[in-house]
């Protein structure tokens, strides 16, 4: 029989369910204040979010089933495993490409980070590491091109992935 | 763009039966993948809607002078803290900031304070900042917020060199 394990598999951990609530609070606090204002210019706003959602939804559907994949052939476990090894160049040119391309939420990756602070990992890697996983997004490329461009996204992203490891190496000068 | 429409949406039905057959014939890496799938896409689902709706009420209400006038081209650095300060106070993954970009870049924002908005938009969030200093401590999170406002506002410099003044980010269509 089917063993639906994971389910709630390390639920979010509370900062993620606070910034939803706040999300929904603040959401439905514009949309009562614009609907009190015009109702017209609200359905009008309503409206348009709504169309940019639709067009954009098979691209976000699409991105999480691959980021799915990848989760499931490189485990989040795997990932810490990989990066508590890391220093000297690898290791950082390891969490650069780790971070550039896997799509953790920010509340997951610090813990994790603390984690590999705890058992030794260097300050530049972990540096390294969040600051790709913030700026350079491989996996929502495709996202990004819809909306920049290919020539643009590619060298948003290739800057900031250059730019990650200069904070990197700059954070490693002054935290040993 | 019907076509473009069914292309999209024909890939989304055919990875729909995938994780559907897995869960039904008990496929093991379908499953564990739907697993991961349903984490993503349960937090996707509730977010995304929610800040469609405020870049929607956002387009209506606020007008395009205004926002020129205040982040447009030849604001300056004043322009470039209002952009960051604007980024700092949003929560979410990267890609949920690709819209906002775009309303930016459609009410005039010049194209340097866009790409400046991505920077601090995945650097500088107030929310993760609580986090980063939690987790990582005080000088951390100072240094590697202090190195990424430079690092960012330069990617913004040369984003703007390299695309031109007249880039547009697109809306999705």
């Amino acid at each position: 029989m089917a063993q639906h394990k994971g389910k709630n598999k390390d639920g979010n951990p509370g900062g993620a369910g606070e910034i939803m609530q706040i999300l929904i609070v603040v959401s439905i606090i514009c949309l009562i204040l614009s609907f009190l204002v015009s109702r017209k210019k609200t359905l009008a706003g309503v409206k348009r979010g709504g169309i940019m959602f639709l067009n954009l939804l098979p691209a976000v559907f699409i991105v999480i089933f691959l980021t799915s994949v990848f989760l499931y052939l490189i485990p989040e476990k795997a990932i810490t495993e990989y990066l508590g090894v890391g220093s000297g160049f690898f290791g950082v040119m390891g969490a650069a490409l780790v971070g550039s391309i896997s799509l953790i939420p920010g509340f997951v990756a610090y813990p994790l980070s603390g984690l590999l602070i705890s058992r030794g990992v260097g300050y530049t890697v972990v540096a390294v590491f969040i600051t790709t996983l913030m700026m350079v997004g491989m996996l929502t490329l495709p996202i990004e091109i819809k909306y920049f461009g290919r020539k643009a996204a590619i060298m948003r992203n290739a800057l900031s992935f250059i730019g990650a490891l200069v904070i990197g190496l700059l954070i490693g000068v002054f935290i040993k | 763009m019907i076509n473009k429409l069914l292309k999209q949406y024909f890939w989304v039905v055919l990875l729909v039966l995938f994780l559907a057959g897995s869960l039904f014939l008990d496929f093991e890496p379908g499953v564990k993948i739907y697993s991961n799938f349903n984490r993503f896409f349960i937090e996707m689902i509730t977010f995304l809607p929610l800040m469609f709706l405020l870049v929607g009420l956002f387009d209506v209400w606020v007008p395009k002078e205004k926002l020129e006038k205040h982040i447009g081209h030849g604001t300056g650095i004043t322009g470039t803290l209002w952009v960051i300060l604007f980024a700092t106070f949003q929560a979410g993954p990267l890609y949920s900031a690709f819209p906002v970009a775009y309303l930016l870049s459609k009410k005039g924002a010049s194209v340097r304070n866009v790409f400046i908005y991505l920077g601090a938009f995945s650097c500088l969030k107030i929310p993760m900042l609580t986090f980063e200093i939690g987790f990582l401590g005080l000088r951390f999170s100072i240094l590697r917020t202090f190195f990424s406002l430079l690092v960012f506002v330069i990617i913004g410099i040369v984003m703007e060199k390299y695309v031109g003044r007249d880039f547009k980010v697109m809306g999705v269509k």
